[in-house]
C-alpha cells in the first residue's frame, strides 16, 4: 500500500514552489511528520512531511522542479525499509524502555544541583538584570546548563526552547503523566509566524462596542424560510456584518487600507477575510468584492468555504488577498477578544457570542441580545478616532438594518 | 536641581578610565575624562604594560641571536649587536600609536578630554586646573603608582621604579631587583637578556608571591638556570648612592648578620598602592580603607551615591584587564543597564620566558575548600613545545574532586598568556575538565597541553 505526498496547503498566498532537494532517499525509512523534501517558494523554504510512516517510494518530481500547491511529489511504501541515519526524535520519545536491569542512568540536571549549576558570564548578567532566580529555570543546554535562550524565555514567561531528547524519554517515569511531542504543521507554524510579526509590525490595540442584536434576530427570524426557499442558503449574520463592515469602510477609507513601505495603499473595493475553522486549524478565505455582493451571494460565498475548509479543497487562490477581516469567536462562546490583524490588513473585526443582557432603553431596564464588538486595528494607519467611529457605524448598521439599504 | 556640564566624568584614562569613558559615552551619556599625563592611557600604555612588553619582546629577539640559541636551527650571525637607543626608540613608536589611538577613539565617541588634575570641590563636582565641572556620576579611575621603600630613595638615576627601569640610557652591569614580582622578574628579564648581570631579592621565601606553589618552584629554577641571581628570604634594609654606583645593606628576612651588594642599578618593583593624592576625596564624603583603597558595592558605586570606582584604586588585583572589565560594569551601571565582572575567573600572566599564566585558584586555595583533582601536563611533552624547543614549564588543571569543575588553570610555557585565555572561557561557563578534555585541540599546538592535562585529572594523559 503506498500514500501519496503532496504539496502542502500553506494559509499563506503561495501557489507554487520549487523542489530544493530531497532529504530522503528512496528506499530510507521515514516516521510520520518526518520532513523528506524541502521546497523553495518566493518567501520562505519549507519542508514536507510524510503523511505516514513507512518507505520512501519512487520521485514523482525531480530537484529544481515547479510543482503547484497539491501536486503529488512522492510516494511512501508501507514497511519499515533502511534504518534512517538519525532517527526523528519523535521516534525516540514515543518508545520509552522501561529500566529493567542495570542502575538506572543518573538523573538529567537534578533540580537540587541547580542553586550550583555554572552559568555562563552572559547568563549571569541577564538573570542579574531581570531579577530572575535561576534554579527556577529549566535549563535545554549541556547537562541541563541555563543558556541565555532560556532566561530569554522564562523572562517572557514562555516555557523554554525544545529541550534535548533525553530530557523526552526521561519525562514519563511517572506512570500516567506522559508528555506528547507533536511536530508543528507547517501550517501552524506559518499561522504562528505571521501573527507573531504581525505583533512586532503593527501597532496593535482594539477598541470595544456593544450591539443590540434584536433587530438583525428580528429579520432573522421573519425571513429565515423565505430567504433558504429562494437563494438555497441559510440567512446568517455574516452577511449583515459584512455589508455592516462595507459601509463602515466607505465612511472611513483608512480600516480597508494598508501600509507598503512608505505608502498607504487604498481600496476602492472590500476583499474580507473570512476566519473559518478547518481539521488542521484557522484558514481565512476571502469573499471578494464583498461591498458589492449581495446578502445571498455573501452567505453563499461563505457556505462553499465552509464545506471545502472541511474538505481540505480550499485553494490558494481561494485565500489570497483579503482588505479587511472578520473573525466570528462567538460561534465558541467567547465573550469578549482582541483579535490580531491578518497582516498586511489593517484592521479584523471580532464578533462573538449573544446573550441577553439587561439594557437600559428609554429609562427603562429592559432584556437584550446583546454582542460585544471587538476592532483590532493598526494605529500606524488608523487613528483612534477612525477606530471608534467605524466600529459605531457597524454598531450602528447592526442595531438598525435599515441603514444598510440607506447607506448611513 | 542646576543642569550638570555632564552625564559622567571619569577620573583618569588608564585601562579602567578609558574604557568606562568610550562605553558611557557609547550608550548615550555626555561624558568627560580628566588626565594630567600628555598621552591617555594611563599607566598601562605610558609606563606599564605596554612599553615593557616592547622591551621584552625587543630583548628576547636579541638574546636568541646574541646567545647563539638560534645556531641550532642553522641560523648564523656574523655579529650581532645591541642598538639600545633604536630598541627604546621602536617602543617609543608602539606607546605613540597606541595613546594617539585612544585619542582617537575619544574623539570619534565624543568623550571631552579634561587635561589636568582633579580634585573633588563636592559629591557631584570637580575641579580641573582652576575649572569647575559637574556631572551626575563620577568614576575614580585613578590606578595606582609605585610603593616606595623606606630607606631606598628612588632618584630614577640608579634608583630606579619601573618607569626609570623601562629608559635606561645603557645595560647596566650589576642590576638589583627589589622585589621578585611580576613586575621585577619581567623587567629583569629585559636587561638580563641584554647582558646585565641580574639579582632579584625577595623578602619572602620564594619568588612570585600569591602564585601557585608548583609554579612559583618551578618558575625559580627555570629562571636560575637563565642566569638569575635570587635570593630569597632576604630583606633590603638601606641604600647609599656614591658616584653611579648603589651599595644596598640586606639581612636575612628571619633576622641575621646584615651584608651589602653593589650594584648600578637598583629597581624597587615591591608593589604598587593606590592613587587617591589630590583627589580631595573628603569634600565628596568619601574616605579609603586600612590599605587605602576605596570600598565599593557590587555596581561599582561607592557609599556616595552617584560616585563610582574601578581598576586599581579598588580592592583586587592591579591588572589593566580587571580595571577595564570593572571599567566597562561600571558605564553600564550608570546607564542604567547592569554590569557584571567576575573577580573569581581573572587571568594573571607574566610575562618573561617563558611566560607565567593563571586564572582561578591555587592548588594551595583549592585545597582549602575541599577535595581537589590535579591534573598536569609537561611542556616537555607536548610536539609542539618539543619541535620548537620551548619545552619549559607544564600545564596544571586544578579541578573539584566531585563535580570535576575546573578551579584553576595554571600555566608555565613559552605561549602561556596566549593559552589562559581558553581556560578562563571554559571557567566562565563553569566547565569540567571533562569539558576540556572532550573538546578537539588543533594539532600541533601548545594549547593540545592543556587538553592533556585537563586528561589528566580523571583519567590519563595520552602522551606522557
Amino acid at each position: 500500500m503506498s500514500t501519496e505526498v503532496k504539496v502542502p496547503v500553506l494559509g499563506e498566498s503561495i501557489t507554487e514552489a520549487t523542489l530544493g532537494q530531497w532529504l530522503k532517499k528512496p528506499g530510507e525509512a521515514v516516521a510520520a511528520d518526518e520532513p523528506i523534501a524541502s521546497l523553495e517558494t518566493d518567501k520562505v523554504a519549507i519542508e514536507v512531511p510524510s503523511p505516514v510512516a513507512g518507505v520512501m517510494g519512487a520521485y514523482v518530481v525531480e530537484e529544481g522542479a515547479t510543482v503547484n500547491v497539491g501536486a503529488v511529489i512522492a510516494s511512501i511504501e508501507a514497511g519499515s525499509g533502511t534504518p534512517a541515519a538519525a532517527p526523528a526524535p519523535a521516534v525516540a520519545a514515543a518508545a520509552p524502555q522501561p529500566v529493567t536491569t542495570a542502575p538506572a542512568p543518573a538523573p538529567v540536571a537534578a533540580p537540587a544541583e541547580n542553586s550550583d549549576l555554572p552559568l555562563s558570564p552572559a547568563v549571569r548578567r541577564l538573570v542579574l538584570e531581570l531579577g530572575i532566580d535561576p534554579s527556577k529555570i529549566k535549563g535545554t543546554g549541556k547537562d541541563g546548563r541555563l543558556t541565555k535562550e532560556d532566561v530569554v524565555a522564562a523572562a517572557k514567561g514562555t516555557p523554554a526552547a525544545a529541550p534535548a531528547p533525553a530530557a523526552t524519554v526521561a519525562a514519563p517515569a511517572v506512570a500516567g503523566r506522559q508528555e506528547e511531542r507533536v511536530r508543528m504543521t507547517r501550517l501552524r507554524q506559518t499561522v504562528a509566524k505571521r501573527l507573531k510579526s504581525a505583533q512586532e509590525t503593527a501597532a496593535l490595540l482594539t477598541t470595544f462596542n456593544d450591539c443590540d442584536m434584536s433587530e438583525v434576530i428580528a429579520a432573522r427570524e421573519k425571513y429565515k424560510e423565505l430567504f433558504e426557499k429562494k437563494h438555497g442558503v441559510k440567512l446568517g449574520f455574516m452577511s449583515f456584518f459584512t455589508k455592516a463592515v462595507a459601509l463602515a469602510v466607505h465612511d472611513i477609507p483608512a480600516v480597508n487600507a494598508q501600509i507598503d513601505g512608505d505608502e498607504i495603499v487604498y481600496h476602492n473595493y472590500l476583499d474580507v477575510s473570512v476566519a473559518v475553522s478547518a481539521p488542521n486549524g484557522l484558514v481565512v478565505p476571502v469573499v471578494r468584492n464583498a461591498d458589492k455582493l449581495s446578502f445571498a451571494d455573501i452567505e453563499k460565498t461563505i457556505g462553499d468555504f465552509g464545506a471545502r475548509a472541511k474538505a481540505g479543497t480550499l485553494t490558494m487562490e481561494d485565500m489570497a488577498g483579503g482588505t479587511f477581516t472578520i473573525s466570528n469567536g462567538g460561534v465558541f462562546g467567547g465573550l469578549m477578544s482582541t483579535p490580531i490583524i491578518n497582516p498586511p490588513q489593517s484592521a479584523v473585526l471580532g464578533l462573538h457570542r449573544i446573550e441577553d443582557r439587561p439594557v437600559v432603553r428609554n429609562g427603562e431596564i429592559v432584556i437584550r441580545p446583546m454582542m460585544y464588538l471587538a476592532l483590532s486595528y493598526d494605529h500606524r494607519l488608523i487613528d483612534g478616532r477612525e477606530a471608534v467611529t467605524a466600529l459605531k457605524t457597524i454598531k450602528e448598521a447592526i442595531e438598525d438594518p435599515t441603514r444598510l439599504l440607506i447607506d448611513l | 536641581m542646576a543642569e550638570q556640564d555632564y552625564d559622567l566624568i571619569v577620573i583618569g584614562a588608564g585601562p579602567g578610565g578609558y574604557v568606562a569613558a568610550i562605553r558611557a559615552a557609547q550608550l548615550g551619556l555626555k561624558t568627560a575624562c580628566v588626565e594630567s599625563r600628555e598621552t591617555l592611557g594611563g599607566t598601562c600604555l605610558n609606563v606599564g604594560c605596554i612599553p615593557s612588553k616592547a622591551m621584552l619582546h625587543a630583548s628576547e629577539m636579541y638574546h636568541e641571536a646574541h646567545s647563539g640559541a638560534l645556531a641550532k636551527f642553522g641560523i648564523d650571525f656574523k655579529s650581532v649587536g645591541l642598538n639600545l637607543d633604536q630598541m627604546q626608540a621602536e617602543k617609543t613608536k608602539a606607546v605613540g600609536e597606541l595613546t594617539g589611538g585612544i585619542e582617537f577613539l575619544f574623539k570619534k565617541n565624543k568623550v571631552d578630554w579634561l587635561k589636568g588634575h582633579a580634585a573633588f570641590t563636592s559629591a557631584n563636582s570637580i575641579d580641573v586646573v582652576g575649572k569647575s565641572y559637574t556631572a551626575k556620576n563620577i568614576v575614580i579611575a585613578t590606578g595606582s603608582s609605585v610603593t616606595p621603600l623606606p630607606g631606598v630613595e628612588i632618584d630614577q638615576k640608579v634608583i630606579v621604579d619601573s618607569t626609570g627601569a623601562l629608559a635606561l640610557p645603557k645595560v647596566p652591569k650589576h642590576m638589583v631587583v627589589i622585589g621578585g614580582g611580576v613586575i621585577g622578574l619581567e623587567l629583569g628579564s629585559v636587561w638580563l637578556r641584554l647582558g646585565a648581570e641580574v639579582t632579584v631579592v625577595e623578602y619572602l621565601d620564594q619568588i612570585l608571591p600569591g602564585m601557585d606553589g608548583e609554579v612559583r618552584k618551578e618558575s625559580a629554577k627555570i629562571f636560575k638556570k637563565q642566569g638569575f641571581n635570587i635570593r630569597t628570604g632576604t630583606k633590603v634594609t638601606g641604600a647609599t648612592v656614591k658616584g653611579g654606583k648603589a651599595t644596598l645593606t640586606v639581612e636575612p628576612a628571619a633576622g641575621g648578620a646584615s651584608e651589602t651588594i653593589e650594584a648600578d642599578c637598583v629597581l624597587v618593583a615591591i608593589g604598587r598602592k593606590p592613587n587617591t593624592d589630590g583627589l580631595a576625596l573628603d569634600k565628596a564624603g568619601l574616605t579609603v580603607n586600612n590599605r587605602g583603597q576605596i570600598d565599593i558595592g557590587h555596581d561599582f558605586q561607592t557609599n556616595v551615591p552617584g560616585i563610582y570606582a574601578v581598576g586599581d584604586v579598588v580592592p583586587g588585583p592591579m591588572l589593566a584587564h580587571k580595571a577595564e572589565d570593572e571599567g566597562l560594569a561600571a558605564a553600564d551601571f550608570i546607564a542604567g543597564g547592569t554590569g557584571i565582572v567576575n573577580h573569581d575567573v581573572i587571568p594573571g600572566v607574566v610575562y618573561t620566558y617563558p611566560e607565567i599564566a593563571s586564572v582561578g585558584l591555587t592548588e594551595e586555595q583549592a585545597k582549602e575548600r575541599g577535595e581537589v583533582k590535579v591534573g598536569k601536563f609537561a611542556m616537555m611533552a607536548n610536539s609542539r613545545a618539543k619541535t620548537n624547543r620551548d619545552t619549559d614549564g607544564f600545564v596544571k588543571v586544578v579541578a573539584d574532586a566531585k563535580t570535576d569543575r575546573v578551579l584553576g588553570v595554571h600555566i608555565i610555557a613559552s605561549i602561556a598568556g596566549s593559552m589562559i585565555a581558553e581556560a578562563a572561557v571554559a571557567m566562565e561557563f563553569g566547565a569540567t575538565s571533562e569539558d576540556i578534555a572532550y573538546t578537539c585541540h588543533a594539532h600541533p599546538t601548545h594549547a593540545e597541553a592543556l587538553k592533556e592535562a585537563a586528561m589528566a585529572v580523571t583519567g590519563k594523559p595520552i602522551h606522557m
